[in-house]
């Protein structure tokens, strides 16, 4: 189990946000951390890592202290038994996948590799299916392989904790799709505790045992994905949260275009409906039928 | 009328025992410099870039007045070590090294800065001491920058005129190194010698520097 409680002021665009966090990881979790753009996710991350050093707290793995601001101890990342796959991937240009692999699995210098280690890494170029890829240099993939790189060499040193910086964010749906399931796979078979930063609440359902949530620095909300996603709208009906991105007058009604998602969907609307609105707002759309002009009692559109 | 080789072939000697200790200094010193968050980095880069700058001659003078046996760091050698650096080779190579390393630590300090920090940051986390990580990770992806250090402090210490002529003077076989004798056979005007040594000169620093664009353009080809 890891126990976390930190504390870290950070400089922000918006001034000082001070990134508050008590949690703790259960053995084999893939915990998920959500939440807007800096809010902190990534900060978080990098002093899981070592990468940056907190004000104050502490982090304890499996009964190994990490970092204790109050006893002045702070392991260097190469201390810490952690694999991380970064934004950028970082993959090691001058190295070919299978040394790249190889680079953290071997000891030392990380130059020869012993008959387990060599075993291993076949396994890992197995597991992600870069078996024919492997003599190749990290420039020639594309990005969906350069990411399994990444994930077989961060598992590679079988860490105890990894560290997944948004590591799907640059692929388009299709290969999200499929290494989302890649990843699911390597994680069941190898039940390391897992931290994944995460803008998307697609991957947290199909990913995370739990999610915390953060917002200006703290874990508003922490729990399974449906606690925290599910719960606080189970009393209301059906609302798709929509931006109005024009308003037509045809005659007597209003034909309102409303981005929903990535669709655009043209609703018909009367005066009353569209009171108080303009382009460019955010409302909750909720069905109320089938008849739009009926005098129903509500309308079709909630200020959001 | 047949040249004597010798100056050329001290000039070489000189510039590679110079561009080998600058390598083993600057490197970590680079490496340093790009790295450090320290509030005197504006201060080493300055040092280090003085001989940029500063006129050989003020350079060779206070070097001169340093190596002299009647100053302390020149009487200090003299005594401790029976070393005389004034008019002597390892004057030379000590004034080069000094002369010469912005011209080592510069390309290597870009080199480092123009890497990726996500590097490092992967060596670390995938449990790599620093040392390693350097020979490893970060040389190997910067060669272009270690290929540039190089050449130039060499073609630097080949063309040093001003130092060399203050602090070694025009010892034959000892300090006379090339371009101390295009000098010495202009002011004698046996112009015809002149002439060879400054040719040979020419055409070194010409196909070193060529090297170093051919070879750039070509690493930079296969690098993504």
């Amino acid at each position: 189990m890891i126990e976390i409680a930190l504390s870290r002021r950070l400089a922000h665009p918006a001034g000082v946000l001070h990134l508050r966090l008590e949690q703790h990881i259960d053995d084999g979790a893939l915990v998920a951390l959500f939440g807007p753009s800096g809010a902190g996710k990534t900060s978080l991350l990098r002093m899981l890592a070592g990468l940056h050093t907190p004000d104050a707290g502490r982090i304890v793995v499996d009964g190994v202290v990490w970092f204790d601001g109050a006893a002045g101890i702070n392991l260097p990342p190469q201390r810490r038994s952690i694999g991380m796959v970064f934004q950028d991937y970082a993959l090691f240009p001058n190295l070919s996948v299978r040394a790249n692999v190889a680079y953290s699995a071997a000891a030392g210098a990380g130059k020869g590799v012993s008959a387990d280690v060599a075993h291993w890494v076949d396994e890992l170029l197995a597991m992600m299916q870069l078996g024919g890829l492997q003599h190749q240099l990290p420039a020639t993939l594309s990005g969906g392989q350069r990411q399994r790189v990444a994930l077989a060499r961060a598992v590679a040193r079988r860490p105890t904790l990894l560290l997944l910086d948004e590591p799907l964010a640059a692929l388009d749906t299709a290969l999200r799709l499929q290494l989302q399931d890649d990843l699911a796979q390597l994680h069941r078979q190898l039940g390391v505790k897992t931290v994944m930063v995460t803008h998307s609440i697609g991957e947290v359902f199909r990913l995370a045992d739990r999610v915390w949530r953060l917002h200006d620095g703290e874990v508003g909300a922490a729990g399974t994905p449906a606690e925290v996603f599910l719960q606080p709208r189970l009393a209301g009906r059906l609302a798709l949260r929509a931006q109005i991105l024009s308003m037509q007058r045809e005659e007597v009604v209003i034909i309102v275009s409303l981005l929903i998602g990535q669709e655009i969907v043209d609703i018909i609307a009367v005066d009353a409906d569209v009171e108080g609105l303009q382009v460019g707002d955010t409302v909750l759309l909720s069905p109320r039928g089938f008849d739009a002009i009926s005098s129903a009692s509500r309308g079709p559109f909630t200020k959001a | 009328m047949s040249l004597d080789w010798q100056p050329l072939w001290l000039t070489v000697q000189l510039a590679s025992l110079t561009t080998l200790l600058l390598l083993l200094i600057g490197i970590p010193l680079a490496y340093a410099i790009a790295y450090t968050r320290s509030r005197f980095k504006p201060l080493v880069e300055t040092l280090v870039s003085m001989p940029l700058v500063l006129p050989p001659s003020v350079l060779g003078f206070y070097l001169l007045l340093a190596f002299s046996p009647q100053h302390a760091f020149g009487a200090w050698l003299e005594h401790g070590f029976h070393v005389q650096l004034a008019f002597s080779f390892a004057g030379l190579v000590l004034a080069s090294v000094i002369f010469s390393l912005p011209f080592m630590v510069q390309p290597l300090q870009a080199g480092f800065q123009h890497l990726p920090l996500s590097l490092i940051e992967a060596s670390r986390t995938l449990g790599k001491p620093d040392h390693v990580t350097l020979l490893r990770v970060l040389l190997p992806n910067m060669k272009g920058a270690v290929l540039t250090a190089v050449v130039l402090t060499f073609a630097h210490t080949v063309g040093e005129f001003g130092v060399v002529l203050m602090i070694g003077g025009n010892i034959p076989g000892v300090t006379r190194v090339a371009s101390i004798a295009v000098y010495d056979q202009v002011e004698s005007l046996q112009y015809a010698s002149a002439h060879r040594y400054a040719a040979v000169l020419l055409l070194l620093s010409f196909a070193t520097l060529l090297l170093v664009y051919v070879l750039n353009r070509r690493w930079r080809a296969v690098r993504p």
